[in-house]
């Protein structure tokens, strides 16, 4: 069972904007998976996300200290992958610590952790749109405890304030 | 601690297992790295399971190599004097930031030694560590001085106002320079790590071709790569006739020009005798060469400080650990690592 919601953005903001709207959908415990190529604004999103459950410190790249942890509610570690290639490194991670102890992870280049998580997250797939500053969002519910949510997905897919972002919302 | 003030230094917190000697936190009497690089280069970078297999694996060579170039045996005693006092006065590890199953694994050793030994333990920030690294090769430099630490995980302007005594005047708000170097050169389809590649491509590129963005940041200090990373990906994606050095030379001025820039502004600002470069962009040979002329026409001194001390080392954690023991004392035994441990100024 899957749910789909789609939108695009013009600025960083809008980008923002989105990741703002992902927030009050997140509980302890939750996966969210970016997905994406360099540029397309997953730190971005996640700059929103952050921001709007209550993040003051401004939130930097984990790409090289691969995780972030943020005292917001609930608690988000914010991890990149970029620097990883085997799975057994992203085991290794412990991401499972911070999922059973409340928090929310949010994972850059998180098509390397599909395998662990896939099956139950959230996963958002960034792309370029046809300018430079135009960005494609696709937000996809997976799993049962994400599908209960799917209704919140139209309200992220509108996050993107002004943007002709089709929001459809379904059952795929 | 005995006058002559001798610290076992441990690094572990990323890439390199890494152990020192140091005396009064000024003179390096041995300093091991044992590189990772060559295992990381087959995987394209850092391997979090690798890397901390390899920290277990070297740690003990390392300290037994860093003592023995202090004249000292295992058990930390004197070769010509085996039933002497321990040779060492403090034992200092980095506690953060890093990842937490390679920093236990120094913290923990680090621990084990000073208890064994009946010296004090130190924990001591990493970043803390950079800023006294370009400084250990130039002791007789004058206070207070500038120092930029660029590196994979971190970019930060820091006042060094007297030894132990510093101020964070500024950070990058998203990505760190090196990150900046690794992630375009990896767009590029360079080697890894991305920084040395750049450098040496960009000899053969024309740096005025493109004029890539400079950030301005609300913190007049503050730094921003994100949008320059994003800019380089975009002028590649509508020109993909440009050749890869006019790009890495584009890329390179832009983030050397903001890097010289607010550096030359902060020193200004507190009234610095000189400036300091630290961290693992220090290395690149452009930054040397601005960062040097720059501050000449200023008539102040700068510190570019040798490969060995760009990168990760633990003579810088064992100075550190000398300036903090001297400071605040000796860290509990039961304090653990820190992994998100920043860096928010001394006082």
């Amino acid at each position: 069972m899957e749910s789909q919601a789609t939108a695009s953005t013009a600025t960083p903001a809008q980008t923002r904007a989105i990741g703002a709207g992902i927030a009050p959908l997140l509980g302890a415990g939750d996966v969210v998976l970016l997905v994406g190529p360099l540029g397309a604004g997953k730190t971005t999103l996640v700059q929103g996300l952050v921001a709007a459950l209550g993040g003051r410190e401004p939130v930097t790249s984990p790409t090289f200290t691969l995780a972030h942890r943020y005292p917001t509610s609930p608690p988000v570690t914010h991890v990149d992958l970029w620097r990883l290639g085997h799975l057994q490194e992203v085991v290794d991670l412990a991401l499972e610590e911070e999922l059973d102890g409340g928090g929310v992870v949010i994972v850059e280049w998180g098509e390397a952790a599909e395998p662990l998580y896939g099956a139950d997250a959230l996963v958002v797939r960034l792309g370029w749109g046809r300018t430079d500053d135009e960005r494609t969002i696709a937000v996809e519910a997976r799993g049962a405890s994400w599908i209960s949510r799917a209704a919140g997905l139209s309200a992220v897919a509108g996050a993107g304030a002004g943007t002709p972002g089709e929001a459809a919302v379904g059952e795929g | 601690m005995t006058d002559r003030g001798r610290v076992l230094g441990i690094e572990t917190s990323c890439d390199e297992t890494a152990a020192a000697v140091v005396e009064r936190g000024r003179t390096v009497v041995s300093s091991i790295v044992s590189s990772q690089v060559d295992l990381h280069a087959r995987y394209g970078g850092v391997v979090p399971e690798l890397a901390g297999r390899a920290h277990i694996e070297l740690t003990l060579p390392v300290v037994t190599d860093a003592l023995a170039g202090a004249g000292l045996d295992r058990r930390g005693r004197s070769f010509t004097d085996p039933d002497g006092p321990i040779g060492i006065d403090a034992v200092a590890a980095t506690i953060g930031p890093g990842l937490i199953g390679a920093l236990l694994v120094g913290v923990s050793t680090a621990k084990a030694l000073a208890l064994a030994w009946d010296v004090p333990f130190v924990g001591v920030n990493h970043l803390e560590g950079h800023l006294y690294a370009a400084m250990l090769e130039a002791p007789e430099a004058e206070l207070p001085v500038v120092v930029l630490l660029a590196s994979g995980g971190h970019t930060l302007l820091v006042a060094l106002d007297a030894p132990g005594s510093y101020r964070v005047l500024g950070a990058t708000v998203d990505d760190a320079a090196g990150e900046a170097f690794d992630k375009v050169a990896r767009y590029l389809g360079l080697g890894y790590p991305g920084g040395p590649e750049i450098d040496r491509l960009a000899v053969s590129g024309d740096a005025a071709l493109i004029r890539f963005p400079r950030a301005s940041t609300a913190g007049v200090f503050d730094f921003s790569f994100s949008g320059l990373k994003t800019a380089v990906v975009s002028y590649v994606r509508a020109h993909p006739e440009v050749t890869n050095a006019d790009v890495a030379a584009s890329f390179q001025e832009a983030v050397v020009d903001v890097l010289v820039a607010r550096t030359v502004a902060a020193a200004e600002e507190i009234g610095a005798r000189g400036a300091c470069l630290a961290g693992g962009v220090a290395a690149n040979s452009l930054l040397r060469a601005r960062f040097a002329e720059s501050f000449a026409a200023r008539g102040l001194v700068s510190y570019l400080p040798s490969h060995a001390m760009c990168t990760d080392n633990a003579a810088m954690i064992a100075a550190a650990g000398y300036f903090q023991l001297q400071r605040s004392g000796p860290t509990p035994l039961d304090a653990g690592a820190v992994p998100d441990l920043q860096l928010r100024g001394s006082k």
